[in-house]
Parts: structure tokens; sequence; C-alpha cells
């Protein structure tokens, strides 16, 4: 099978995110890159779909800037045999981002029999890329994915919806799976993993490269700044017994009158 | 005064509590609105008491239940180049769904917005990105029409909308190819409203220590109406499902009313929930992060101050 994941790096979920300072993006000088959450159980995923099927190649594909190639790095070392870079910024919108995979993926020469990403990128939080990846290329896709076997090239997977429900999806080869957390646990990679990555083969390509012009901009963000603070709220002491009744009494009656939500 | 649709989803008669905040939000505009499968009678009637001027049901063969293809070709068809903006709410089918419809058309989508507004035909919103930690204005651009999708509770329901025809009308639809269709539906654990549409969400940390407690949050929660959420301490400490986790890596929400039990309030939790109307917060630590963000913090131990919440909530409720 030819096998790919799209993953993508973004900031480290502790690291603090302030506004640059024109507001057109996010300060991004000392962040610590890493490889989106959700896209690790997307090169597991098709890591566990290449050692069933004997022959299949994993590729991994990104789309963003180069400064740093930690999210790559890793999944090769994880096992993925060949990563594709697409050079970009940081902040491309969802469009360009599918149309960019989409050239990449074209311009490798294989056609995929299925293509694993993660169920949305911790840093613009769109949920777009799996699906318009799947529009672009004419394939089925089934996101948020917490269950995934495979047989002969059919797919069965369970997508979880609202309050945990599930539904079952019956799928044939090629299609786009979002992974969520919970599908699988990402291996850690190996030392020899690691060494082994930085002979593999690393293919780049600039955006016009793989079909992607300035004209496909569809979503431009502005004005970037910090969420209002909230002014302090009122503090309790429950820690004595003598006053944990009183203590509570008193904060249901505010939450009742003042902050009137009950 | 632009031309928009709303994608709603309705379970017979109810209709998600998010179409009538985008409505209301929407007065002034021509609003239709459309459902694809059965719908209710009485959905059309509260559709229209918040602005809708049509309603149309778009029904077909293999429409019946949700599919990404089947939907998305019915709504192609059904949009053709009648509306310049197609609104839905920010639900586990939207989410899946707009996007590709987007695609179809070659158009711009803003995903989950928490606010909007239009300066004539042109749209503006307001949108979270790394889950809240910044906030960011967005435009659309390129063809049309444009698509966005509204994070459920940041509107807030209109306190006197503007009523709208209501007519409703039966479309005939084409699923066209469907390639991925669903095969079974497994019923989640929780009958209770998903956390990111939940109005009171009362949720536990590593401090619960074990599955088993979480009892104690789900009594005082039976109480509330409020589902049951958890950070990610306590879900990879295995004391609760994934889909419970409110965070970064978990889910964003915006209820009414947050209680945070034995929470310390990691950033990438904090940026899930901070964005609740009001927050109270129950550590034993009074350094703990969270108090930060509360509006009423208990500094003592949820397993005696959870109690008597409960107790306290169920003489008025």
């Amino acid at each position: 099978m030819n096998i790919f994941v799209c993953i993508k790096q973004v900031p480290d979920t502790e690291t603090k995110i302030t506004p640059n300072g024109d507001g057109s993006y996010i300060e991004t000088s000392s962040i610590k890159w890493i490889m989106n959450p959700y896209d690790e159980f997307a090169v597991e995923q098709a890591l566990l779909t290449k050692a069933a099927n004997s022959g299949s190649t994993v590729t991994v594909v990104r789309v963003g800037g180069v400064k740093d190639t930690e999210a790559l790095r890793t999944a090769l070392a994880m096992g993925a045999d060949d990563a594709i870079l697409v050079e970009s910024g940081d902040n491309l919108d969802s469009y360009m981002t599918a149309k960019a995979l989409k050239g990449a993926i074209e311009k490798s020469g294989n056609t995929p029999d299925v293509i694993y990403t993660g169920k949305q990128a911790i840093d613009d939080d769109c949920l777009q890329v799996p699906q318009l990846l799947a529009q672009m290329l004419g394939l089925p896709s089934v996101s948020v994915v917490v269950e995934c076997s495979e047989e002969g090239g059919k797919f069965t997977l369970k997508r979880e919806v609202e309050g945990g429900a599930l539904e079952v999806y019956d799928v044939s080869s090629p299609a786009v799976i979002a992974c969520n957390k919970g599908l699988n646990t990402p291996r850690y990679a190996s030392l020899p993993g690691i060494m082994k990555a930085k002979r593999k083969p690393l293919a780049q390509h600039s955006l016009s490269d793989v079909g992607v012009a300035d004209s496909d901009a569809r979503v431009k963000y502005s004005n970037f700044q910090l969420p209002p603070e909230k002014p302090a709220g009122k503090s309790f002491d429950a820690m004595d017994e003598g006053n944990q009744a009183s203590v509570v009494s008193e904060v249901v009656k505010l939450l009742r009158e003042e902050a009137k939500v009950i | 005064m632009a031309n928009v649709l709303v994608f709603a989803e309705a379970n017979g008669d109810t209709v998600k509590s998010v179409t009538f905040e985008i409505l209301g939000k929407l007065s002034g505009h021509s609003v239709d609105v459309a459902i694809v499968g059965d719908m209710g009678s009485n959905a059309v009637a509260d559709l229209a008491k918040f602005g809708a001027a049509n309603v149309h049901n778009l029904k077909g063969a293999d429409l019946d239940k949700y599919s990404p293809e089947g939907y998305g070709n019915a709504l192609k068809e059904f949009i053709g180049s009648n509306y310049d903006y197609v609104f839905a709410g920010a639900t586990s089918l939207a989410k899946d769904l707009m996007p590709r419809v987007a695609g179809m058309f070659d158009a711009g989508m803003a995903s989950e917005v928490t606010n909007f507004n239009f300066d004539g035909d042109n749209f503006a919103g307001t949108r979270p990105l790394f889950a809240g930690k910044v906030l960011a204005k967005v435009e659309l651009s390129g063809p049309k029409p444009h698509f966005v999708t509204v994070r459920p509770n940041a509107l807030g329901l209109p306190e006197n909308p503007t009523a709208g025809a209501g007519t409703s009308n039966e479309v005939a639809a084409n699923a066209g190819e469907i390639k991925a269709a669903i095969r079974e539906i497994i019923k989640g654990a929780s009958e209770k409203l998903d956390l990111t549409e939940a109005n009171i969400i009362v949720s536990g940390g590593r401090a619960m220590k074990s599955a088993e407690n979480f009892k104690v949050l789900e009594e005082l929660a039976e109480v509330l109406g409020a589902t049951v959420g958890a950070s990610r301490a306590a879900v990879d400490s295995g004391y609760a499902a994934h889909s419970m986790q409110v965070g970064q890596t978990g889910k964003t929400v915006s209820p009414s009313l947050y209680i945070a039990c034995g929470i310390s309030g990691a950033i990438q939790h904090l940026a899930g929930m901070r964005t609740s109307k009001v927050i109270v917060a129950i550590n034993t630590d009074p350094d703990a992060p969270i108090f930060t963000k509360a509006d009423y913090g208990i500094v003592g131990d949820l397993f005696t101050v959870v109690p008597l919440l409960k107790e306290e909530f169920s003489k008025i409720l």
C-alpha cells in the first residue's frame, strides 16, 4: 500500500502564546515546536497499517516553515520511509494547505491507498484540512477516528461524535482518515530509528512547485490579541470543617443572585 | 444585506440551540434555513420565531442518515449560486461536513467563530486560536458562498428575536455517490449534552484519584443537569474517557457555569475553558493556577465540598 501521513508542526501545548508586534500573527521566535499531538496517532496508525501489509511504504508530508524540521524527523525516526516538505509560512490557511498537500502527494508519483492525518491541528484549530484534501482528491473521508481496522483495503472506522457516541463507517481504500486521541499509543522513536532517520530521503518543494499560488488564499487573519483578562474573583476558605457548609451555601447563593447562572 | 443560508440539524422537533443563536445574530439579513433528512413540524415554528424566512427540507434517497458525501452533494446542489454565506453551528456533524462543502465550491471557511459582524455584505469574525490562548479577526475572500461555523454558547440567545416568515418547503435532493457510509451508531455512555454544547460542566482533575470517584461529580451534575468533563491529567491517568477531556488536546468549551474540581489549571486546560461565563474552582492548593481564572474560588477538599454543593443545589433546583 502507498500510505501517506500529513503532519503539521505546532507550538508545544505548554507554550505561552503572545501576539507579535503588529498583531499579524503570534511571536514565534522562542517557541518550542513539536509534531501536532493528533498527528502522532496518524503516524502510528500508518506504521501499523504498513506492518500489516508487506511491501507498503509510509510517506510523511508536511507544509510549513523550514527553520525547524522536528516534526518530519520525528516521523521518520518513528519508522516512516520518506518525507516531503512543502516550504511555506507558518500560518497558511486550510485551503492552501490542503491544496499544497494534494500537489505534493501527486508530485510523489505514488497514488495514495490511504492518507492519515490528525483530526485537527492545535494551533489554528480549524478542523478543515482532512475533509478539504479528501474533497480535492475525490476521496471519502472519516474524521475524529478512534478505532481503525483494515483488511484487504477495506477499513472499518469508528468516528467519535457528541456524548462519546460512535459512528461506525465502512470505507474502501483509497480514503482520508483523520485520527483522534485514543486510536492507538504512538511509539517513541528508538535511538537506531533516530540515526536511520538522518539518511532517509526528504524531498523539498516550494508552494509554486506543488501548484499553489497567492490567489489561493481564502482566509485572512489579523488583529491577534490576548483574550481579555477577567477581574479577580472571590476566594473562600473551606479547609476547616466548621465553615464548609456556610462557604458552600454562600457560593450557591452568589451563583444564583450575583452571577445568575443557576 | 447578504443572502444567508443557515445549515441546521433537527432531531425530530428539536433544533440545536446554536442554530437559534446564529439566527438571532443574523437579524436584519435575509436568512433561509436548510435541514437535510427528517424534520418535525415544530422545528419550523421554532426556526421562524428566531428569524428564518424559508425553511428548506432536503429529502431524498440515502439522506435519512448522515454521510459527509451525501449531505455534501445535496447541499451543494441546493446552495448553487443562491447564497453569499452559509453558516452552521460547530457541532460534530457540521465540523465534519462544512469543510467538504466549502471545498466543493473552492470557497473559504472560518471555523468556530465566537462572534461576527457584517459591514454591508462583508463578514468579519472573531475566533480563538491556540485553543483560546489568543483571539484574532478572521475575514474571507475568494469564490462565494463563504462558509462560517459558530461555536455553541458563544453568541448567546437573542432576548427579543425578530420572527421570520418561516415558510417551509420540501426539496428533492440527490445524495450522489457515497463512499463512506455509516453502518451503525453505538450510543455513548452519556445521554447528556456534549461538553461543547453543555450549559453547565462539572469537571474533575488529577485529585479525583480514581475513575470510581468521578461518581461524586456525576451526582452533582445530575442535580444541575450538567455534563461531566475532565482534565488531561485525569484522562491520562485513566480516570476518564478522552471524549470528556477539556483543554487544548481535548474540547474547548464555553458553558455558562464551569465547576473545576481538583484541577490545578495547566495552561492547556485553562485555554480550553477560560471562555466559560462563570468559573468555580475547588482545590486544596490555594496557589493553584486555576484560581486566577475563577470567579468563585473555594480552597478546600473536593470530596467534602462537592457533596455539600450537591446538597445545597438540590434545595433550590
